[in-house]
């Protein structure tokens, strides 16, 4: 369709959409009067079964830790589908190793170096942000944080080294293997304390670890488990999405040059 | 709670993360045999639970949290035959595929499998759980998956094109089913089938409505089903062929089930007294969607594009069938499904042996070059007729049963519908048959080229003489199954049970919510298929046959005053199908609001 | 006002599908996606808010105050990653795309017509 055709034919057809959608919404209560018992339910006995203090987490790893397994390994699969689409081609495999010699030759080839402030600020910031992803997936059971908030935060360090420095750099302390292994090992072991429910409890992903006391990081049971599985699969995942990425768009900047 | 509920799902997933820590260790050899060990595996449990579900449903609320007073804390797996069977099937089709592919692709070792046991654990969750949201994040897994299986060769532009419709216009479905569980989940405050089923109570109003039009749509761009259907032939036409065997022969089908599922366990109480207009609505997006379909198929000569319309058509036959809205349509649309799924497979396996073989599936560049594949050629002529729906298939046995419903119901009219689908699509793969593998009609035919810019590239190394027996077994073996079921005895009956198991609301909501024990209600004595049913799908499969012969001969017509109208619609049909993701997305807020509007004012008219 | 938060959630629906269909470029069009994707946030978290309640966690706060549903918290959580790796797959796609055709318009892709 020409442009000017389907812009009319959309802008028609989304009114009638928008129509639709509004006449739905208007059946939903007020915002601000939930009134369902799913939410109330949890928030009362949560804490009495579970010994958590954060619903949320108890929510997502243990109430339908199902849903979360499924989601994790919707993030398994993405990053196995970046791989494969961004896989190096065989004529990339060729230029590697010669574009790997040349990278430090050729001054254009560079990308410019990032300024001393930069520098500093970043690479400051990699420990403080190692330590403070690894509280956040810790507590997860006591404050808001788990798994996947602290895994994302821990994968942004070495962005931040890549920041800092350059590609060569980034890749020097990721190593591809460890983190492919990692990413599998986090994925596999929700699996795993699944099995165990299974084993040991009867049902899959049953809570059979001892539980602890509320208030303290020790609680929750299986839930802080597969809150430090899942933050390791998280971190690993978005390395290996990084890693990725910044090669193919490294790929693209010399191909670009030639 | 059975100890097997889980494993359909933990399996091939496990198998997959195995796989893909180990990636650089392993073999591609050893990832083979691990990734068909799995598949095996999971298709036998799946055959269990099958088994052990025709007595009683099985339910598995996962941690162990059953329901309390009604509500439901945790997620919940609900077996019953339809599910089993579905999750059976796929590990079926997988298998193939796997079976298929061991000859195949040369790089990326093991991250293939990975993907591809990823697919399999999605759907097998898909077709087994009892929650909604369960069920979107199975849907996005598959999504997921498919998307970058889809995507594999990523060397030619048309590749990326072709996965980018895919994943961006599924991606907006899935949205809209999320949308639409959202305003389920403002009423009734619930995430279990089940249970919003109970709470959703009296007449529909807006939200219901609106909620069932957003979650049928959303499933419905999966099922490829008019006007959200744009993307299947785009996919199909560059994903590599082991995956285009799981997209047309369960992934679309599975979009279907899911729609039937939700309406059966949570609409249908709501939508009781307003069955007719719902029933419809469906019959007439089923009848433009097996229309359309059929021609688009006809007038393609891109092999796997032709094939992938063909699947359109018959989804629009199946949405026939779900729409007459009776357990004993419903019990042909399972059939069916089984029957299309297997020989579409086939067939597709058969593309994928032309394409390893010739190095192209372009059918006027391909004419009478596989003349020498003798055995092939009868797996590609008896697909063909399977798809025809001739007697002995089970694809007729489905069509009959589908056909026996529609006829009480007045609505006989729907037969003309399957013989125009049928004639057409068999016909187009009949002629194929007749011009790749016997070498006739003329070389160029009056036949417009559809999407000619794809260049098929190989996708496998070396072209043997010999056809390899893993590319070859997979497709013999489904067409075999295919006949095998048309003709064992019984298979409607088991059908028919496992589907009024499925329409019964109340008791699904009390096995789920109270764990209730009520018996299982056996299907009447199914009766062999009438004298008339069986004249019409002969007289089908024979109006197919005698349109490829005609399209081969010089009889067929060239362009004058009387097809020029017709080549004129034919052309314009063509024209809309153009590739722009622009268009695309179009047209599926048009279906949107189109199925909203419509089922609105059906059903607030009386 | 009570409102006023789901027509921001048809709003955003909307808005992100005029994005995909006026897009020219496949970067542009994905991003669009994410924005059709952040309404279903907004529209399962009006759902489930509570007025006068607090966040679902109880650490130092009595079990049994008015607190807001966790469960939508805990399925947006989901959806959040859900978008981010589909997105990522997108721009994969769409990375290659660049690199092979050369193109980032949609209106310049011919190959699939018909």
């Amino acid at each position: 369709m020409k442009r000017r055709g389907r812009m009319i034919f959309f802008l028609l057809s989304a009114a009638a959409f928008a129509g639709v959608y509004l006449w739905g919404l208007r059946g939903l209560p007020a915002v601000g009067h939930y009134r369902g018992p799913y939410g109330d339910v949890l928030n009362r006995v949560a804490t009495y079964e579970r010994h958590v203090t954060d619903i949320v987490t108890a929510v997502n790893f243990d109430y339908r830790g199902f849903d979360t397994l499924g989601e994790e390994f919707i993030l398994f699969m993405s990053v196995i589908g970046g791989s494969v689409l961004l896989r190096r081609q065989r004529e990339e495999e060729k230029s590697e190793h010669r574009d790997d010699n040349l990278a430090d030759e050729s001054p254009e080839r560079q990308a410019p170096e990032p300024s001393d402030a930069t520098r500093v600020l970043t690479l400051a910031l990699v420990g403080p942000l190692v330590v403070f992803g690894l509280y956040i997936v810790a507590h997860g059971q006591l404050t808001p944080g788990g798994g996947f908030q602290g895994g994302v935060i821990l994968a942004t360090a070495p962005l931040l080294v890549y920041l800092a420095g350059d590609l060569k750099k980034f890749k020097q302390i990721t190593s591809h293997t460890l983190v492919e292994v990692g990413e599998a090992v986090g994925a596999g072991g929700y699996l795993a304390i699944g099995l165990a429910g299974l084993i040991l409890g009867g049902s899959y992903l049953r809570n059979v670890a001892a539980l602890g006391t509320t208030g303290t990081i020790n609680s929750g049971g299986t839930i802080a488990l597969i809150s430090l599985a899942t933050g390791l699969e998280v971190a690993a995942g978005f390395v290996l999405l990084l890693y990725a990425f910044l090669e193919q768009t490294l790929e693209i900047q010399l191909r670009g040059e030639k | 709670m059975s100890l097997l509920a889980a494993l359909p799902v933990v399996i091939p997933l496990s198998i997959a993360a195995i796989l893909a820590a180990l990636n650089k260790f392993i073999s591609r050899r050893c990832s083979e045999i691990l990734s068909i060990l799995a598949t095996i595996a999971t298709g036998c449990i799946c055959g269990e639970l099958l088994l052990q579900s025709r007595m009683q449903p099985v339910i598995n609320w996962f941690g162990g949290w059953t329901p309390r007073a009604g509500v439901a804390l945790g997620i919940s797996f609900v077996i019953d035959p339809i599910g089993a069977g579905a999750a059976a099937f796929t590990s079926l089709l997988v298998l193939a595929a796997l079976v298929f592919s061991l000859h195949y692709f040369e790089t990326v070792g093991t991250l293939f499998h990975v993907l591809m046991l990823g697919f399999l654990g999605a759907m097998c969750g898909f077709a087994l759980t009892g929650d909604l949201f369960n069920l979107f994040v199975f849907f996005e897994l598959m999504s997921a998956s498919g998307f970058a299986l889809c995507g594999y060769k990523v060397e030619e532009p048309e590749s990326m094109q072709g996965a980018l419709n895919f994943a961006i216009t599924n991606t907006v479905g899935a949205f809209l089913v999320l949308s639409g569980i959202g305003l389920l989940y403002g009423r009734t405050g619930a995430l279990n089938m089940a249970q919003i089923g109970r709470t959703l109570g009296g007449s529909p109003d807006g939200l219901v409505i609106t909620a069932f039009v957003f979650i049928m749509a959303g499933f419905f761009i999966k099922a490829a089903v008019i006007p959200f259907h744009f993307w299947l032939a785009d996919a199909h036409a560059v994903a590599p062929t082991p995956v285009c065997v799981l997209f047309s022969g369960i992934m679309v089908e599975l979009g279907l089930y899911a729609v039937a599922r939700i309406y059966w366990v949570i609409f249908d109480g709501p939508f009781t007294t307003h069955r007719w207009a719902l029933r419809e609505l469906l019959l007439a997006v089923g009848t433009i969607t097996a229309v359309a379909g059929a021609v688009m198929c006809f007038a393609q000569r891109h092999i796997k594009r032709l094939l992938a319309f063909s699947t359109i058509s018959h989804v629009g036959l199946l949405t026939i069938g779900f729409g007459l809205l009776k357990a004993g349509a419903l019990a042909g649309v399972a059939l069916y499904v089984m029957g299309h799924g297997m020989v579409k497979a086939a067939l597709f396996l058969v593309a994928g042996i032309l394409l390893h073989r010739y190095g192209g599936v372009d059918e006027l560049e391909l004419h009478g070059r596989a003349r020498e594949l003798r055995a092939t050629s009868i797996i590609f002529l008896l697909g063909g007729l399977g798809l025809a729906a001739m007697p002995g298939f089970a694809t007729f046995v489905g069509e009959s049963a589908i056909m026996d419903t529609a006829r009480s119901m007045g609505q006989g009219w729907l037969r003309a519908i399957f013989f125009f689908s049928a004639a057409l699509t068999a016909g187009a793969v009949l002629r194929v048959w007749g011009r790749v593998f016997r070498g006739m009609g003329k070389g160029k035919q009056a036949q417009a080229a559809g999407a000619k810019n794809i260049r098929e590239e190989r996708e496998t190394k070396g072209a043997g003489h010999n056809i390899p027996a893993v590319m070859f077994a997979p497709a013999a073996t489904l067409v075999l199954l295919a006949i095998a079921i048309g003709l064992a005895p019984g298979v409607q009956r088991a059908a028919r049970t496992a589907t009024l198991l499925m329409q019964d609301r109340t008791a699904y909501q009390a096995r789920v919510l109270e764990n209730a024990w009520i018996p299982v209600v056996s299907a009447g004595q199914e009766h062999a298929p009438m004298g008339t049913e069986l004249a019409w799908s002969f007289a089908a499969t024979a109006a197919a046959l005698g349109l490829a012969w005609l399209s081969l001969s010089r009889y067929w017509p060239g362009k004058n005053a009387l097809t020029r109208p017709l080549a004129g619609a034919v052309y314009r049909l063509r024209a809309i199908h153009s590739g722009h993701i622009g268009d695309y997305v179009a047209f599926l807020t048009f279906g949107v609001a189109a199925y909203g509007v419509l089922l609105a004012f059906l059903i607030e008219l009386r | 006002m009570s409102f006023f938060p789901y027509v921001v959630a048809a709003w955003l629906f909307v808005i992100g599908l005029y994005g995909m269909v006026t897009s020219r470029n496949f970067v542009h069009l994905v991003i669009c996606l994410a924005v059709l994707q952040s309404s279903t946030y907004v529209l399962l978290l009006s759902i489930g808010y509570r007025v006068g309640g607090t966040a679902p966690i109880f650490a130092g706060v009595p079990v049994g105050t008015p607190a807001v549903d966790p469960v939508v918290q805990a399925l947006m959580l989901t959806d959040i990653v859900v978008e981010a790796t589909v997105v990522a797959l997108l721009l994969a796609l769409v990375l290659q795309l660049q690199k092979h055709a050369d193109t980032l318009d949609p209106d310049k892709l011919k190959a699939l017509e018909g």
